[in-house]
Protein backbone atom coordinates (compact mmCIF):
# COMPACT_ATOMS: atom_id res chain seq x y z
CA UNK A 1 0.00 0.00 0.00
CA UNK A 2 1.18 3.52 -1.51
CA UNK A 3 1.48 5.69 2.17
CA UNK A 4 1.59 9.42 2.42
CA UNK A 5 1.96 12.03 5.05
CA UNK A 6 -0.57 13.89 4.91
CA UNK A 7 -3.60 13.34 2.78
CA UNK A 8 -6.48 16.34 2.34
CA UNK A 9 -9.83 15.39 1.60
CA UNK A 10 -10.75 18.20 -0.71
CA UNK A 11 -9.47 20.21 -3.04
CA UNK A 12 -11.31 24.03 -2.08
CA UNK A 13 -10.38 26.85 -0.48
CA UNK A 14 -10.08 24.89 3.22
CA UNK A 15 -8.08 21.98 1.23
CA UNK A 16 -6.15 24.45 -0.57
CA UNK A 17 -5.26 26.99 2.35
CA UNK A 18 -4.29 23.86 4.69
CA UNK A 19 -2.01 22.15 1.84
CA UNK A 20 0.00 25.41 1.89
CA UNK A 21 0.26 25.71 5.20
CA UNK A 22 1.20 22.00 5.86
CA UNK A 23 4.27 22.90 3.00
CA UNK A 24 5.25 25.90 5.05
CA UNK A 25 5.45 24.20 7.95
CA UNK A 26 8.05 21.63 6.76
CA UNK A 27 5.81 18.42 4.74
CA UNK A 28 6.94 17.78 1.49
CA UNK A 29 4.59 14.47 0.78
CA UNK A 30 1.18 16.07 0.64
CA UNK A 31 -1.76 14.57 -1.55
CA UNK A 32 -4.89 17.07 -1.91
CA UNK A 33 -7.75 14.33 -3.59
CA UNK A 34 -10.54 16.74 -5.78
CA UNK A 35 -13.48 15.03 -7.28
CA UNK A 36 -14.41 17.77 -9.54
CA UNK A 37 -12.58 18.86 -12.83
CA UNK A 38 -10.54 21.70 -11.29
CA UNK A 39 -9.43 23.02 -8.00
CA UNK A 40 -11.01 25.77 -6.11
CA UNK A 41 -14.54 24.49 -5.03
CA UNK A 42 -17.18 26.11 -4.80
CA UNK A 43 -15.54 29.76 -5.18
CA UNK A 44 -15.20 28.92 -9.12
CA UNK A 45 -19.03 29.40 -8.95
CA UNK A 46 -18.90 32.60 -6.50
CA UNK A 47 -18.35 35.16 -9.21
CA UNK A 48 -19.19 38.02 -7.16
CA UNK A 49 -16.99 40.44 -5.49
CA UNK A 50 -16.63 40.41 -2.00
CA UNK A 51 -14.09 37.86 -0.89
CA UNK A 52 -10.33 37.84 0.47
CA UNK A 53 -10.91 42.06 2.57
CA UNK A 54 -9.15 40.24 5.59
CA UNK A 55 -6.43 37.62 3.55
CA UNK A 56 -5.35 39.93 0.84
CA UNK A 57 -6.21 43.74 1.82
CA UNK A 58 -8.17 43.87 -1.90
CA UNK A 59 -11.41 42.86 -3.13
CA UNK A 60 -11.51 39.58 -5.33
CA UNK A 61 -13.92 37.40 -7.01
CA UNK A 62 -14.59 33.55 -5.97
CA UNK A 63 -12.53 32.51 -8.86
CA UNK A 64 -9.70 35.24 -8.46
CA UNK A 65 -9.54 34.08 -4.51
CA UNK A 66 -9.33 30.33 -5.50
CA UNK A 67 -6.39 31.35 -8.29
CA UNK A 68 -4.19 32.61 -5.63
CA UNK A 69 -4.46 29.77 -3.89
CA UNK A 70 -4.17 27.23 -6.63
CA UNK A 71 -0.98 29.03 -7.57
CA UNK A 72 0.54 28.60 -4.08
CA UNK A 73 -0.43 25.15 -4.02
CA UNK A 74 1.21 24.47 -7.87
CA UNK A 75 4.34 26.93 -6.89
CA UNK A 76 5.32 24.69 -3.99
CA UNK A 77 4.72 21.06 -6.26
CA UNK A 78 2.12 20.42 -3.91
CA UNK A 79 0.25 16.66 -5.78
CA UNK A 80 -3.20 16.81 -6.81
CA UNK A 81 -5.54 13.87 -8.30
CA UNK A 82 -8.86 15.67 -9.62
CA UNK A 83 -12.01 13.93 -10.27
CA UNK A 84 -11.02 11.66 -7.53
CA UNK A 85 -13.76 10.59 -4.76
CA UNK A 86 -12.90 9.72 -1.60
CA UNK A 87 -15.37 6.93 -0.57
CA UNK A 88 -14.12 5.41 2.85
CA UNK A 89 -11.48 6.73 5.42
CA UNK A 90 -11.04 4.17 8.66
CA UNK A 91 -9.99 4.84 11.98
CA UNK A 92 -6.12 3.84 11.29
CA UNK A 93 -6.11 6.88 8.26
CA UNK A 94 -6.18 4.35 5.11
CA UNK A 95 -7.78 6.24 2.94
CA UNK A 96 -9.99 4.84 -0.38
CA UNK A 97 -10.04 6.91 -3.50
CA UNK A 98 -11.80 6.18 -6.88
CA UNK A 99 -11.29 7.87 -9.91
CA UNK A 100 -11.31 6.55 -13.55
CA UNK A 101 -7.40 6.10 -14.67
CA UNK A 102 -6.58 4.41 -10.94
CA UNK A 103 -9.82 2.55 -10.56
CA UNK A 104 -10.04 1.92 -6.55
CA UNK A 105 -6.84 3.02 -4.51
CA UNK A 106 -6.32 2.51 -0.88
CA UNK A 107 -3.18 4.86 0.69
CA UNK A 108 -2.12 5.10 3.96
CA UNK A 109 -2.04 8.43 5.56
CA UNK A 110 0.01 9.87 8.68
CA UNK A 111 -2.14 12.39 8.78
CA UNK A 112 -5.45 13.37 6.99
CA UNK A 113 -7.22 16.92 6.81
CA UNK A 114 -11.13 17.07 6.27
CA UNK A 115 -11.83 19.78 4.08
CA UNK A 116 -14.91 18.60 2.17
CA UNK A 117 -16.89 22.02 2.77
CA UNK A 118 -20.85 21.38 3.64
CA UNK A 119 -23.82 20.73 0.98
CA UNK A 120 -27.25 22.77 1.21
CA UNK A 121 -30.44 21.61 3.10
CA UNK A 122 -32.70 20.27 -0.21
CA UNK A 123 -36.27 20.66 -0.82
CA UNK A 124 -36.94 17.09 0.89
CA UNK A 125 -35.34 18.17 3.95
CA UNK A 126 -37.62 21.33 4.73
CA UNK A 127 -41.40 19.79 4.17
CA UNK A 128 -42.51 21.50 1.89
CA UNK A 129 -46.19 21.22 0.40
CA UNK A 130 -47.27 20.75 -3.22
CA UNK A 131 -46.35 18.84 -5.95
CA UNK A 132 -42.98 17.89 -7.57
CA UNK A 133 -42.35 19.40 -10.27
CA UNK A 134 -39.48 20.72 -12.60
CA UNK A 135 -38.11 24.38 -11.30
CA UNK A 136 -36.72 23.83 -7.59
CA UNK A 137 -33.13 24.43 -7.08
CA UNK A 138 -31.42 24.71 -4.08
CA UNK A 139 -29.50 28.39 -4.67
CA UNK A 140 -25.95 26.98 -5.12
CA UNK A 141 -27.03 24.47 -7.74
CA UNK A 142 -28.60 27.22 -9.71
CA UNK A 143 -25.40 29.12 -8.88
CA UNK A 144 -23.53 26.43 -10.57
CA UNK A 145 -26.06 25.96 -13.72
CA UNK A 146 -25.44 29.12 -14.48
CA UNK A 147 -21.80 30.25 -13.56
CA UNK A 148 -20.35 27.44 -14.75
CA UNK A 149 -22.36 25.84 -17.56
CA UNK A 150 -24.23 28.83 -18.98
CA UNK A 151 -28.09 27.82 -18.10
CA UNK A 152 -30.69 30.29 -17.27
CA UNK A 153 -32.72 28.09 -14.68
CA UNK A 154 -35.93 30.01 -14.94
CA UNK A 155 -37.35 33.79 -15.61
CA UNK A 156 -39.89 34.01 -12.55
CA UNK A 157 -38.11 32.97 -9.92
CA UNK A 158 -39.14 33.06 -6.27
CA UNK A 159 -36.30 32.88 -3.36
CA UNK A 160 -37.21 30.69 -0.09
CA UNK A 161 -34.61 31.35 2.34
CA UNK A 162 -32.31 35.14 2.59
CA UNK A 163 -28.81 32.89 3.08
CA UNK A 164 -25.98 34.40 1.46
CA UNK A 165 -26.24 32.28 -1.88
CA UNK A 166 -30.17 32.97 -2.24
CA UNK A 167 -29.19 36.66 -2.27
CA UNK A 168 -26.58 36.84 -4.25
CA UNK A 169 -28.95 34.54 -7.15
CA UNK A 170 -31.66 36.93 -6.91
CA UNK A 171 -29.45 39.66 -8.03
CA UNK A 172 -27.22 37.21 -10.59
CA UNK A 173 -30.26 36.21 -12.19
CA UNK A 174 -31.83 40.11 -12.48
CA UNK A 175 -29.05 41.14 -14.03
CA UNK A 176 -29.46 37.97 -16.54
CA UNK A 177 -32.99 39.35 -16.98
CA UNK A 178 -34.99 37.10 -15.12
CA UNK A 179 -37.55 38.64 -12.62
CA UNK A 180 -37.06 38.23 -8.86
CA UNK A 181 -40.88 38.06 -7.26
CA UNK A 182 -39.48 38.10 -3.64
CA UNK A 183 -37.49 36.29 -0.92
CA UNK A 184 -39.49 34.65 1.58
CA UNK A 185 -37.24 34.04 5.04
CA UNK A 186 -39.12 32.50 7.95
CA UNK A 187 -37.41 33.86 11.02
CA UNK A 188 -37.88 37.83 11.62
CA UNK A 189 -34.35 38.51 10.60
CA UNK A 190 -32.27 37.80 7.68
CA UNK A 191 -30.05 34.70 7.54
CA UNK A 192 -27.54 36.49 4.85
CA UNK A 193 -25.07 39.82 5.41
CA UNK A 194 -26.01 43.32 5.68
CA UNK A 195 -24.57 43.89 2.19
CA UNK A 196 -26.22 41.42 0.43
CA UNK A 197 -29.67 42.69 1.31
CA UNK A 198 -28.66 46.14 0.51
CA UNK A 199 -26.86 45.15 -2.39
CA UNK A 200 -28.59 42.59 -3.97
CA UNK A 201 -32.35 42.85 -2.94
CA UNK A 202 -32.56 46.30 -2.22
CA UNK A 203 -30.69 47.93 -5.49
CA UNK A 204 -33.21 46.05 -7.46
CA UNK A 205 -36.36 46.83 -5.52
CA UNK A 206 -36.90 43.08 -4.63
CA UNK A 207 -39.02 42.38 -1.33
CA UNK A 208 -37.72 41.04 1.29
CA UNK A 209 -40.65 39.06 3.53
CA UNK A 210 -39.70 38.28 6.63
CA UNK A 211 -41.15 35.75 9.13
CA UNK A 212 -42.64 34.32 6.00
CA UNK A 213 -42.83 31.14 4.38
CA UNK A 214 -43.68 28.90 1.46
CA UNK A 215 -46.93 26.75 2.03
CA UNK A 216 -47.44 25.49 -1.31
CA UNK A 217 -45.71 24.82 -4.45
CA UNK A 218 -47.77 24.90 -8.00
CA UNK A 219 -47.59 23.17 -10.87
CA UNK A 220 -47.14 19.50 -11.80
CA UNK A 221 -44.93 19.64 -15.01
CA UNK A 222 -42.88 22.89 -14.33
CA UNK A 223 -43.48 25.07 -11.07
CA UNK A 224 -46.33 27.83 -11.95
CA UNK A 225 -46.33 29.06 -8.69
CA UNK A 226 -45.65 29.77 -4.96
CA UNK A 227 -48.05 30.39 -1.86
CA UNK A 228 -46.36 31.99 0.66
CA UNK A 229 -48.11 32.55 4.32
CA UNK A 230 -47.25 34.71 7.78
CA UNK A 231 -45.46 32.80 10.13
CA UNK A 232 -45.94 33.59 13.90
CA UNK A 233 -43.72 33.29 16.70
CA UNK A 234 -43.36 29.51 16.35
CA UNK A 235 -43.36 29.57 13.17
CA UNK A 236 -46.25 27.93 12.10
CA UNK A 237 -47.89 29.30 9.23
CA UNK A 238 -51.12 32.17 10.11
CA UNK A 239 -54.30 31.23 8.07
CA UNK A 240 -55.63 34.14 6.04
CA UNK A 241 -52.47 35.64 5.04
CA UNK A 242 -51.92 33.51 1.95
CA UNK A 243 -50.19 35.54 -0.85
CA UNK A 244 -49.76 33.97 -4.36
CA UNK A 245 -47.07 34.50 -6.67
CA UNK A 246 -46.68 33.60 -10.05
CA UNK A 247 -43.59 32.08 -11.31
CA UNK A 248 -41.26 29.35 -12.91
CA UNK A 249 -38.75 28.90 -10.26
CA UNK A 250 -38.15 28.23 -6.74
CA UNK A 251 -34.98 28.83 -5.24
CA UNK A 252 -34.14 27.31 -1.84
CA UNK A 253 -31.42 28.88 0.11
CA UNK A 254 -32.12 27.24 3.24
CA UNK A 255 -28.91 26.70 5.37
CA UNK A 256 -25.71 24.50 4.80
CA UNK A 257 -24.81 21.74 6.59
CA UNK A 258 -21.35 20.29 7.05
CA UNK A 259 -20.27 17.16 4.92
CA UNK A 260 -19.60 14.44 7.45
CA UNK A 261 -20.55 11.25 5.94
CA UNK A 262 -16.42 10.22 5.25
CA UNK A 263 -15.83 11.73 9.12
CA UNK A 264 -18.72 9.16 10.18
CA UNK A 265 -16.75 5.99 8.35
CA UNK A 266 -13.81 6.71 10.13
CA UNK A 267 -15.40 7.16 13.90
CA UNK A 268 -14.78 10.19 14.36
CA UNK A 269 -16.93 12.22 16.88
CA UNK A 270 -19.33 14.83 15.50
CA UNK A 271 -20.77 17.83 17.02
CA UNK A 272 -24.87 17.95 17.01
CA UNK A 273 -25.03 21.73 16.91
CA UNK A 274 -22.10 22.37 14.31
CA UNK A 275 -22.96 19.25 12.32
CA UNK A 276 -18.88 19.21 11.78
CA UNK A 277 -16.23 17.27 14.14
CA UNK A 278 -15.40 17.95 18.10
CA UNK A 279 -12.37 19.37 17.46
CA UNK A 280 -9.05 21.03 19.88
CA UNK A 281 -7.44 23.61 19.79
CA UNK A 282 -4.88 22.34 17.14
CA UNK A 283 -7.80 21.57 15.09
CA UNK A 284 -7.75 17.74 15.29
CA UNK A 285 -10.39 15.55 15.53
CA UNK A 286 -11.61 12.31 18.33
CA UNK A 287 -9.07 10.22 15.90
CA UNK A 288 -5.67 11.79 16.61
CA UNK A 289 -4.07 12.83 13.08
CA UNK A 290 -6.82 13.40 11.38
CA UNK A 291 -8.01 17.27 11.47
CA UNK A 292 -10.41 19.51 10.19
CA UNK A 293 -10.81 22.73 8.82
CA UNK A 294 -13.58 25.54 6.96
CA UNK A 295 -17.54 24.27 6.35
CA UNK A 296 -16.67 20.44 6.92
CA UNK A 297 -15.97 21.75 10.34
CA UNK A 298 -18.93 24.27 11.02
CA UNK A 299 -20.39 26.61 8.20
CA UNK A 300 -18.30 30.04 7.43
CA UNK A 301 -19.88 33.48 6.64
CA UNK A 302 -16.76 34.37 5.23
CA UNK A 303 -14.02 32.66 2.68
CA UNK A 304 -10.97 34.28 4.66
CA UNK A 305 -11.40 32.52 7.59
CA UNK A 306 -11.92 29.64 6.10
CA UNK A 307 -8.58 30.06 4.55
CA UNK A 308 -7.03 31.18 8.13
CA UNK A 309 -8.63 28.48 10.21
CA UNK A 310 -6.98 25.65 7.05
CA UNK A 311 -3.81 27.03 7.59
CA UNK A 312 -4.00 26.59 11.71
CA UNK A 313 -4.74 22.74 10.31
CA UNK A 314 -2.20 22.64 7.62
CA UNK A 315 -0.01 24.06 10.20
CA UNK A 316 -0.70 21.20 12.85
CA UNK A 317 -1.11 18.12 10.37
CA UNK A 318 2.47 19.00 9.74
CA UNK A 319 3.84 18.92 13.41
CA UNK A 320 1.70 15.97 14.00
CA UNK A 321 3.78 13.83 11.00
CA UNK A 322 7.15 15.25 12.27
CA UNK A 323 6.62 14.97 15.88
CA UNK A 324 3.59 12.97 17.20
CA UNK A 325 1.48 13.92 19.30
CA UNK A 326 2.91 14.96 22.31
CA UNK A 327 1.74 14.37 25.61
CA UNK A 328 -2.55 15.02 25.58
CA UNK A 329 -3.27 16.32 28.92
CA UNK A 330 -6.01 16.66 30.54
CA UNK A 331 -8.39 19.03 28.15
CA UNK A 332 -10.42 21.51 28.81
CA UNK A 333 -13.51 21.87 27.71
CA UNK A 334 -15.62 24.70 26.08
CA UNK A 335 -18.70 25.21 26.64
CA UNK A 336 -21.54 27.36 24.97
CA UNK A 337 -23.11 29.13 27.58
CA UNK A 338 -26.79 31.31 27.40
CA UNK A 339 -27.01 33.00 23.91
CA UNK A 340 -24.09 31.30 22.12
CA UNK A 341 -25.21 28.33 20.11
CA UNK A 342 -21.66 26.64 19.71
CA UNK A 343 -17.74 27.40 20.37
CA UNK A 344 -14.97 25.73 17.78
CA UNK A 345 -12.99 23.94 19.05
CA UNK A 346 -14.66 22.16 21.78
CA UNK A 347 -11.71 21.27 23.77
CA UNK A 348 -8.56 23.13 24.33
CA UNK A 349 -5.46 21.55 25.78
CA UNK A 350 -3.87 24.06 27.89
CA UNK A 351 0.02 22.87 28.03
CA UNK A 352 0.25 21.80 24.62
CA UNK A 353 -1.60 25.26 22.94
CA UNK A 354 -0.22 28.45 21.15
CA UNK A 355 0.62 31.16 23.07
CA UNK A 356 -3.14 32.41 21.81
CA UNK A 357 -6.04 30.34 20.62
CA UNK A 358 -9.05 31.90 18.36
CA UNK A 359 -12.56 30.32 19.35
CA UNK A 360 -15.07 30.72 17.18
CA UNK A 361 -18.60 31.33 17.95
CA UNK A 362 -22.39 31.82 16.96
CA UNK A 363 -24.98 33.57 18.62
CA UNK A 364 -28.81 32.27 18.82
CA UNK A 365 -30.26 35.40 18.50
CA UNK A 366 -29.99 38.92 17.68
CA UNK A 367 -28.22 40.70 20.52
CA UNK A 368 -28.43 44.60 20.64
CA UNK A 369 -26.02 46.00 23.94
CA UNK A 370 -25.01 43.18 25.10
CA UNK A 371 -21.43 41.60 26.11
CA UNK A 372 -19.76 38.73 25.66
CA UNK A 373 -18.11 37.18 28.95
CA UNK A 374 -15.76 34.14 29.13
CA UNK A 375 -15.90 32.22 32.36
CA UNK A 376 -13.07 29.79 33.60
CA UNK A 377 -14.65 27.27 35.91
CA UNK A 378 -16.89 29.60 36.96
CA UNK A 379 -14.63 32.37 37.50
CA UNK A 380 -15.16 35.62 35.23
CA UNK A 381 -12.16 36.15 32.94
CA UNK A 382 -13.13 39.20 30.91
CA UNK A 383 -16.33 40.83 29.85
CA UNK A 384 -16.52 43.07 26.19
CA UNK A 385 -19.77 44.85 25.28
CA UNK A 386 -20.60 44.27 21.63
CA UNK A 387 -22.80 46.39 19.92
CA UNK A 388 -24.96 44.41 18.03
CA UNK A 389 -24.37 40.34 17.36
CA UNK A 390 -26.52 38.36 14.61
CA UNK A 391 -26.54 34.50 13.90
CA UNK A 392 -25.90 35.18 10.68
CA UNK A 393 -22.04 37.17 11.80
CA UNK A 394 -19.36 34.65 13.37
CA UNK A 395 -17.68 36.11 16.62
CA UNK A 396 -14.73 34.87 17.56
CA UNK A 397 -12.78 35.06 21.05
CA UNK A 398 -8.81 35.12 21.74
CA UNK A 399 -7.62 32.79 24.40
CA UNK A 400 -4.04 33.34 25.56
CA UNK A 401 -1.60 30.94 27.34
CA UNK A 402 -1.09 33.18 29.99
CA UNK A 403 -4.61 33.44 30.86
CA UNK A 404 -4.39 30.00 32.37
CA UNK A 405 -2.24 30.36 35.13
CA UNK A 406 -4.11 27.11 37.16
CA UNK A 407 -5.79 24.03 35.91
CA UNK A 408 -9.26 24.93 34.54
CA UNK A 409 -11.34 22.47 33.25
CA UNK A 410 -14.48 24.24 31.70
CA UNK A 411 -14.32 27.14 29.70
CA UNK A 412 -17.91 28.95 28.97
CA UNK A 413 -18.82 31.75 26.86
CA UNK A 414 -21.86 33.36 27.76
CA UNK A 415 -24.27 36.23 26.76
CA UNK A 416 -25.07 38.81 29.36
CA UNK A 417 -26.16 42.24 30.16
CA UNK B 1 -35.31 68.68 -0.72
CA UNK B 2 -35.39 64.51 -1.10
CA UNK B 3 -35.13 61.96 1.24
CA UNK B 4 -33.23 58.87 0.89
CA UNK B 5 -33.98 55.96 3.35
CA UNK B 6 -30.61 53.80 3.30
CA UNK B 7 -29.26 50.81 5.48
CA UNK B 8 -25.72 51.13 6.36
CA UNK B 9 -23.63 48.32 5.32
CA UNK B 10 -20.10 49.72 6.63
CA UNK B 11 -20.74 46.92 9.65
CA UNK B 12 -22.96 44.31 10.72
CA UNK B 13 -25.30 47.32 13.19
CA UNK B 14 -26.52 48.31 10.07
CA UNK B 15 -27.77 52.02 10.87
CA UNK B 16 -30.95 52.95 9.18
CA UNK B 17 -29.71 56.42 7.87
CA UNK B 18 -32.06 58.93 6.22
CA UNK B 19 -29.78 61.70 3.84
CA UNK B 20 -31.55 64.87 2.56
CA UNK B 21 -30.08 66.42 -0.60
CA UNK B 22 -31.14 69.91 -0.18
CA UNK B 23 -29.47 71.47 -3.16
CA UNK B 24 -25.78 71.34 -2.49
CA UNK B 25 -25.92 70.38 0.50
CA UNK B 26 -26.50 66.44 1.83
CA UNK B 27 -27.51 65.77 5.45
CA UNK B 28 -26.88 62.13 7.09
CA UNK B 29 -28.71 61.60 10.08
CA UNK B 30 -29.50 57.98 11.72
CA UNK B 31 -25.62 57.18 11.46
CA UNK B 32 -23.88 56.36 14.64
CA UNK B 33 -20.27 56.63 13.36
CA UNK B 34 -18.13 58.74 10.37
CA UNK B 35 -17.92 55.75 8.02
CA UNK B 36 -22.17 55.74 7.84
CA UNK B 37 -22.10 59.52 6.84
CA UNK B 38 -19.67 58.93 4.39
CA UNK B 39 -21.64 55.98 2.90
CA UNK B 40 -24.86 57.96 3.12
CA UNK B 41 -23.39 60.95 0.86
CA UNK B 42 -21.64 58.98 -1.65
CA UNK B 43 -24.59 56.25 -2.02
CA UNK B 44 -27.21 59.16 -2.72
CA UNK B 45 -24.62 61.41 -4.88
CA UNK B 46 -22.65 58.87 -6.69
CA UNK B 47 -23.38 55.06 -5.94
CA UNK B 48 -21.42 52.72 -7.78
CA UNK B 49 -21.02 48.64 -7.55
CA UNK B 50 -18.61 46.42 -9.54
CA UNK B 51 -20.46 44.11 -12.04
CA UNK B 52 -19.52 40.66 -12.46
CA UNK B 53 -21.17 37.84 -14.63
CA UNK B 54 -19.98 34.99 -17.07
CA UNK B 55 -19.61 35.09 -21.22
CA UNK B 56 -19.41 31.62 -22.86
CA UNK B 57 -15.54 30.65 -24.20
CA UNK B 58 -14.90 28.00 -26.84
CA UNK B 59 -12.51 25.48 -27.05
CA UNK B 60 -11.51 25.84 -23.32
CA UNK B 61 -11.52 23.45 -20.39
CA UNK B 62 -14.94 25.21 -19.24
CA UNK B 63 -17.73 26.59 -21.04
CA UNK B 64 -17.81 29.83 -19.38
CA UNK B 65 -15.41 32.64 -18.44
CA UNK B 66 -15.97 34.89 -15.49
CA UNK B 67 -15.55 38.42 -15.93
CA UNK B 68 -16.27 41.68 -13.85
CA UNK B 69 -15.78 45.38 -14.33
CA UNK B 70 -12.10 46.16 -13.42
CA UNK B 71 -13.61 49.07 -10.81
CA UNK B 72 -16.85 50.13 -9.64
CA UNK B 73 -19.20 51.41 -12.54
CA UNK B 74 -22.03 53.77 -11.76
CA UNK B 75 -24.95 52.14 -10.52
CA UNK B 76 -27.34 53.64 -13.34
CA UNK B 77 -25.14 51.93 -16.01
CA UNK B 78 -25.58 48.53 -14.61
CA UNK B 79 -27.74 46.99 -17.14
CA UNK B 80 -26.08 48.81 -20.31
CA UNK B 81 -22.80 46.96 -19.10
CA UNK B 82 -24.90 43.54 -18.53
CA UNK B 83 -26.50 44.41 -22.49
CA UNK B 84 -22.88 44.51 -23.91
CA UNK B 85 -21.61 41.33 -21.85
CA UNK B 86 -24.19 39.64 -22.81
CA UNK B 87 -23.44 40.07 -26.77
CA UNK B 88 -19.67 38.81 -26.30
CA UNK B 89 -18.05 35.82 -26.63
CA UNK B 90 -14.22 34.95 -26.03
CA UNK B 91 -11.94 31.77 -27.43
CA UNK B 92 -9.60 30.00 -25.13
CA UNK B 93 -6.78 30.20 -23.50
CA UNK B 94 -8.03 33.09 -21.30
CA UNK B 95 -5.62 34.78 -18.48
CA UNK B 96 -7.50 35.91 -15.54
CA UNK B 97 -7.17 39.78 -15.52
CA UNK B 98 -7.15 39.52 -19.58
CA UNK B 99 -9.39 42.41 -21.01
CA UNK B 100 -12.27 41.11 -22.33
CA UNK B 101 -14.28 44.76 -23.13
CA UNK B 102 -12.26 48.19 -22.92
CA UNK B 103 -14.16 51.07 -21.71
CA UNK B 104 -17.36 49.77 -21.28
CA UNK B 105 -20.22 51.79 -22.08
CA UNK B 106 -17.69 54.55 -21.67
CA UNK B 107 -17.57 54.09 -18.09
CA UNK B 108 -13.45 54.26 -18.39
CA UNK B 109 -12.77 50.66 -17.02
CA UNK B 110 -12.31 47.70 -18.73
CA UNK B 111 -14.15 44.12 -18.29
CA UNK B 112 -11.64 41.58 -17.56
CA UNK B 113 -11.44 37.87 -17.16
CA UNK B 114 -11.42 36.66 -13.20
CA UNK B 115 -10.54 33.25 -14.14
CA UNK B 116 -7.77 31.31 -16.58
CA UNK B 117 -8.88 28.48 -18.87
CA UNK B 118 -6.68 26.93 -20.52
Amino acid sequence: MQSHDIVIIGGGPAGLAAAEAAYDAGARDILILERDVRLGGILNQCIHNGFGLHTFGEELTGPEYAERYINMVEERGIRYKLRTIVADIDENKRVTYVNGEEGAVTVQAKAIILAMGCRERPRGALGLPGYRPAGIFTAGTAQRLMNIEGYLVGRRVFVLGSGDIGLIMARRMTLEGATVCGVAELMPYSGGLNRNIVQCLNDYNIPLKLSHTVTMIHGKERVTGVTISEVDGNRRPIPGTEEYYDCDTLLLSCGLLPENELSKSAGIELDRVTGGPVVNDRLQCSVPGVFACGNVLHVHDLVDFVSEEAERAGKNAAHYVAEGEGSDGEATVLKAGPGVRYTVPQTLDAGLMDESVKVRFRVSDVYRDRSVSLYYDGRLISKRKKRIMAPGEMEELILKKSSFDRPVSEIRIAVED
Amino acid sequence: MEKHELTCIQCPIGCALTVTVDGENVTVTGNTCPRGRVYGIKEVTHPSRTVTSTVPVTDGEIPRLSVKTRTDIPKEKIFDVMEVIRKTKVKAPVNLGDVIIENVCGTGTDVIATKSVK
